[in-house]
């Protein structure tokens, strides 16, 4: 994201020199209704619970934490907090709160609702998807197990200060306190509404929720006492729901649509992206994601190291990335190039079937082997696991394909002896944070290898999950750069398994409306996915 | 009436003697398609897609066009005859033994079994059809056989019911009481006389039946829920291709003419066979 | 006839116990978990189990299945598991336009079957009765899926008559409502044909023609009512069919119903929403099956009403 960042930064610089300097100027202008489309409801907007890619920047827009990332960007800044000590022994920050922001019903946000926040979302009884991020604050395994309610790391200190102290050095806490999941919530209005706060959502984000209307529109309007001055810029969004992606575009192109929240369909993609006036409305960014398929170790004969070297050279990723008409780019590794971590110089396994044919010869598979390769029924992950397919049967292997519901295909990974293969697409993995660590733990590491684990290939290097320990304890900030390097190696290294096959980083197209300004890169937030709703504005 | 005599009237009109060569032609291509399809169906050619990975058009090499993957749609539409058959006649034959079995026993014993068994096909009758395919779909990890038997468990209740009060008319007329208080075996009576009685609604519902199956097969393969890829059925190629419906047209149309095609010669021939085989049938549900 | 509609009423209710075993039992065997989906990617075990204990998920089945009776009778559907909003507000609030889109396109099926069937009964074997005949088997032949992409394209998208799909005014229910009609008037139509072929060859009719009726009135009063009496109970069996059709039109025109709420639900395995929809569907056929089987001796005398 930071080379994007900078890329665009030269281009305005010399676009700057070129055009009129009255034309420059491009002032972010207040005011504005805008319409976003979505095909599916909004699950719901409560911040513990909120975990897909439609409402991930939702809830962004409504709430904040202590921290967040610079817009468009990975980089990670203050948000609620004004400021952060580190202890010596790298265990506890203190933070000191903004004074003044409030919530949306008016009363004033204050340490106390930190403690509450954090405990609310750790408590089993929320049933939070994200609970399992705050392990590593001290009381939370009491806590997960039903003893008691409170996280006896999390200390108010006073109206403006709380402290919270770790189990150990952990580099990822700040990234965990930037997710949704650390949003801060007023307890009034949880305790008012029950397990329906997801439909009726108190923050003190720049937005805040006016009207939903189940299954067909909710409205987003500006806070006006939002606690950063000048943003948001647009005075309300509404939602629309229920909205065929083709439908949607073709009313974006009529100008009925602001924004197509999701996205492009691939037939659309090739005529938007040869058409000048279309192709000016799409936008392009990095995403945090890699496709794979998992080869499972456990099942023979994906048992066997030159077997699953062999599947690695046997896969032809330009093929694949041609057939999804260029909307990714071929992956050699499982870290996409947007982490910190990305190993720029590892050329991974190259594509050759002679040669890959040779190492099943090797392997005693000289005759090939019949398998299952399981994939989400969504289009187009059917097309691209055929694909795979094909690839497979030129080196003599004969992969039967499971087209199911997500849901379904999930529960085979997470069982041992279920699927030897799995596509990824369309499940995983995009980082929930922009730390190479997020990349690890539930795919690649141990603790991802257990019945109902996200870990489908069941690779369990417990040398690896060591190194990354270690990774996890470089707090200082003088460290960051040789964590960074040492992630990498852990996925390089790991990659000599060869538990996966790195399939491609896939790009993420935004389509929005003439009308609609704002840098490029908001439009396509790292974080703030897909849009960062407050930053962007209307000419 | 004999088989001979039974094509020659139901040709008398040219609609129905259409949709004969109609359903012959498709069979054939379906038995025959390893001699005639043109190509592999699923072999993904590498000039079968444009340099930015879009579908080509009918040309030259490939008659019909390719499909999303560089595949040819003719050689992929004559092997979806064959899923679309083998599904239809399979589905069909468990529908009309199921349904054949419950409406005979339901109206042959009456009393409590028939009252349960009737209630049974209330039921299922109460259930949505569609909601129920997909549903068992999703629990029974597709393939062509469970497809097949999933629509055969939403389709045999309309064969109950049909044969049910087939079997009620029957049994009641005289010649029935007669054979009893001959001596005869419910067991003799059952197939000497009610079964051939039976013949021409199973028939007719046989035909009419395909019809539906090849509809609901394509609605479950469109949902994504039908047969496995890469096996080509005519729902399953529209499934791939539904978002490049404006941009390839003919990988929407041509299935989707199939299909129609199909189901409607199948509706035409059952409709002429029921009021060639059976006139007081004719004008119930 | 009290005694027969308790008799019936009872049925009913035992069907719908039916439907609400069989349902919950297909749910049930379906391999993903509900607790792991719920938890998310990045649970610990002691979260999947927490949540699963939550929900009742490691009783047995017979347990699950009586606990969901006992709140279905309160009216408490339970809670969808991908938007944890009650099942019932869910249904409720798509209820409207899935009645709307169903009344108009039930009404497009009888408008249109009906008047064609009658023209091709009075022009029968000319080529307008052919005609008519092949246009309502082609319209039984076709899928939904398609019928539907077609028209969206050609008439919203191509000619701009109809907008794109979506909620509003009449002008959005239209083109769905048009589809489903289209498509499903086939069985009307042919057999409102024979029907009144029937009927039109009765002694009555001819009494009446010869007793000096014009054409119209002998049309109207006497062949009409007498040929649509089968119709009714036609009505009732095309329910089932017709919430299939739903879910498909639904979804390609964006209409927000319990039909897209249904396919949504299917999708990502959301058992809470399928169960209460399938129940919402069981309950509308049930009743709908009722109505006609009532309703045909009132229209027609000659049928008893006992008819087991």
């Amino acid at each position: 994201m930071k080379t994007m960042l900078i890329h665009s930064l030269l281009a305005t610089a010399i676009a700057s020199l070129l055009i009129p300097a009255s034309a420059l100027a491009a002032e972010p202008k207040p005011g504005g209704d805008i319409i976003v489309t979505y095909q599916n409801d909004v699950a719901t907007l409560d911040p513990a619970i909120g975990y897909d890619w439609q409402n991930w920047s939702m809830i962004k827009s409504l709430f904040d934490g202590l921290m967040d990332y610079n817009p468009g960007t990975t980089e990670l800044v203050l948000d609620l907090a004004q400021s952060y000590e580190l202890s010596d022994d790298g265990k506890t920050y203190t933070f000191k709160l903004r004074e003044g922001v409030e919530f949306h019903n008016g009363r004033e946000m204050k340490a106390g609702d930190v403690k509450y926040s954090l405990e609310r979302t750790a408590n089993p009884e929320t049933q939070s998807p994200g609970a399992g991020f705050f392990s590593p604050i001290l009381g939370y395994d009491a806590v997960s197990a039903g003893d008691t309610d409170e996280l006896e790391g999390v200390t108010v200190i006073d109206d403006y200060t709380v402290a919270i102290e770790l189990t150990a050095p952990n580099a990822t806490f700040l990234h965990v306190m930037g997710l949704n999941f650390a949003s801060i919530v007023p307890s009034e209005a949880v305790a008012e509404y029950g397990k329906d706060f997801g439909k009726n959502p108190v923050g003190t984000g720049a937005y805040e929720l006016t009207d939903w209307t189940l299954g067909r529109h909710l409205i987003f309007s500006k806070n006006l006492d939002y606690f950063k001055p000048s943003v948001p810029y647009i005075d309300s969004i509404t939602f629309e729901v229920g909205q065929e992606p083709m439908v949607a575009l073709q009313r974006l192109e009529r100008g009925d649509v602001d924004i197509a929240g999701d996205g492009i369909p691939p037939a659309k993609f090739l005529q938007f992206k040869n058409e000048a006036q279309f192709d000016s409305l799409m936008v392009v960014g990095d995403q945090l994601h890699t496709g794979y398929l998992t080869l499972n170790v456990t099942i023979p004969p994906l048992d066997n190291l030159k077997v699953r070297q062999a599947i690695n050279m046997a896969i032809n990723k330009d093929r694949i990335v041609r057939i999804i008409n260029g909307r990714a780019t071929p992956a050699n590794q499982p870290l996409p190039p947007a982490m910190p971590g990305y190993d720029k110089n590892y050329e991974g396994y190259p594509f050759d079937p002679e040669q890959a044919k040779a190492l099943l010869a090797e392997a005693g598979y000289g005759e090939g082997f019949e398998t299952e390769l399981f994939v989400m029924s969504t289009d187009p992950q059917p097309r691209i696991a055929q694909a795979m397919q094909q690839d497979l049967l030129n080196i003599g292997i004969k992969a039967e394909i499971r087209s199911l519901a997500q849901a379904n295909v999930i529960a085979a990974g997470g069982a041992q002896n279920q699927a030897p293969m799995v596509w990824s697409g369309g499940m995983a993995w995009i980082a929930d944070f922009p730390d190479p660590a997020n990349f690890w733990g539930p795919i690649l590491g141990c603790e991802g290898a257990v019945p109902g684990g996200w870990n489908w290939a069941w690779y369990c290097n417990e040398k690896l999950d060591a190194m990354g320990d270690k990774a996890d304890a470089m707090v200082a900030e003088d460290q960051q750069e040789e964590r960074a390097a040492l992630w990498g190696k852990i996925f390089t290294d790991a990659m000599a398994d060869a538990p996966w096959v790195p399939i491609f980083n896939e790009q993420r197209f935004t389509v929005r409306s003439e009308r609609m300004a704002g840098d490029e890169s908001l439009y396509v937030d790292p974080v703030h996915v897909p849009v960062n709703y407050d930053y962007i504005w209307v000419k | 009436m004999a088989f001979p005599t039974l094509i020659r009237n139901l040709c008398r009109h040219k609609s129905v003697a259409v949709s004969l060569v109609v359903i012959v032609t498709v069979v054939c291509l379906a038995v025959l398609a390893p001699w005639v399809a043109p190509h592999d169906p699923n072999m993904q050619y590498f000039e079968g897609l444009t340099m930015e990975g879009a579908p080509l058009p009918p040309n030259e090499k490939f008659l019909l066009g390719t499909d999303l993957l560089g595949r040819d749609l003719l050689s992929r539409l004559i092997y979806g005859a064959q899923t679309s058959l083998i599904i239809g006649v399979v589905a069909n034959g468990i529908a009309i033994f199921i349904g054949t079995l419950v409406g005979v026993c339901a109206g042959f014993l009456r009393g409590w079994t028939g009252a349960v068994l009737m209630r049974l096909t209330d039921l299922m009758m109460a259930f949505p059809a569609l909601l129920l395919a997909i549903a068992l779909a999703a629990i029974l990890q597709p393939s062509i056989w469970i497809v097949a038997l999933v629509i055969a468990m939403v389709n045999w209740v309309q064969v109950a019911r049909v044969v049910y009060s087939e079997t009620i008319a029957i049994a009641s007329r005289e010649f029935i009481a007669v054979e009893r208080t001959l001596g005869a075996s419910s067991f003799r009576i059952l197939f000497s006389h009610l079964l051939p009685h039976l013949l021409p609604t199973i028939l007719v519902w046989a035909t009419l039946g395909i019809s539906t199956t090849v509809l609901l097969e394509a609605t479950l393969s469109f949902l994504g829920v039908g047969v496995q890829p890469p096996t080509p059925s005519w729902g399953n190629i529209i499934f791939e291709s539904q978002t490049y419906f404006t941009s390839a047209v003919w990988l929407v149309l041509f299935p989707g003419l199939s299909i129609v095609l199909l189901a409607l010669s199948f509706n035409l021939v059952g409709d002429a066979l029921r009021d060639e085989l059976d006139p007081s049938l004719k004008g119930r549900g | 006839m009290p005694i027969y509609l308790l008799r019936r009423l009872g049925y009913a209710v035992l069907i719908l116990l039916g439907v609400s075993f069989i349902t919950y039992l297909l749910l049930y065997m379906i391999p993903a978990d509900p607790a792991r989906q719920l938890a998310g990617r990045s649970a610990t075990a002691d979260t999947v189990a927490n949540i699963r204990a939550q929900l009742g998920l490691d009783l047995p089945f017979y347990q699950q299945y009586f606990n969901y009776l006992t709140n279905l009778l309160q009216g408490d559907l339970g809670r969808s598991y991908i938007q944890r909003t009650e099942v019932s507000t869910l249904i409720m609030s798509r209820l409207r336009p899935t009645i709307e889109l169903m009344a108009w396109g039930i009404s497009f099926e009888l408008i249109i079957g009906v008047s064609l069937g009658m023209l091709a009964a009075l022009k029968r074997n000319t080529a307008i009765d052919r005609f008519l005949m092949a246009l309502s088997f082609v319209g039984v032949s076709s899928p939904h899926f398609i019928a539907s992409m077609l028209f969206l394209y050609l008439f919203a998208v191509n000619l701009d008559w109809f907008p794109l799909g979506g909620y509003g005014e009449f002008q959005h229910v239209l083109l769905p409502a048009l589809t489903l009609g289209l498509l499903g008037s086939g069985w009307y139509s042919r057999m409102v044909r024979s029907s009144m072929i029937e009927v039109l060859q009765q002694d009555y009719i001819r009494t009446a023609r010869a007793k000096g009726l014009t054409r119209a009135r002998v049309l109207f009063r006497h062949v009409l009512p007498n040929a649509i009496i089968p119709v009714i109970p036609m009505i009732g069996i095309d329910i089932g069919i017709f919430i299939g059709g739903l879910v498909v039109v639904e979804s390609v025109f964006g209409w927000p119903g319990l039909g897209q709420l249904a396919w949504q639900a299917i999708q990502r395995v959301d058992i809470p929403v399928i169960v209460g929809v399938t129940m919402v569907s069981a309950v509308a056929i049930v009743i709908a099956n009722l109505i006609a089987d009532l309703l045909v001796p009132l229209a027609d005398p000659r049928i008893a009403l006992d008819k087991s």
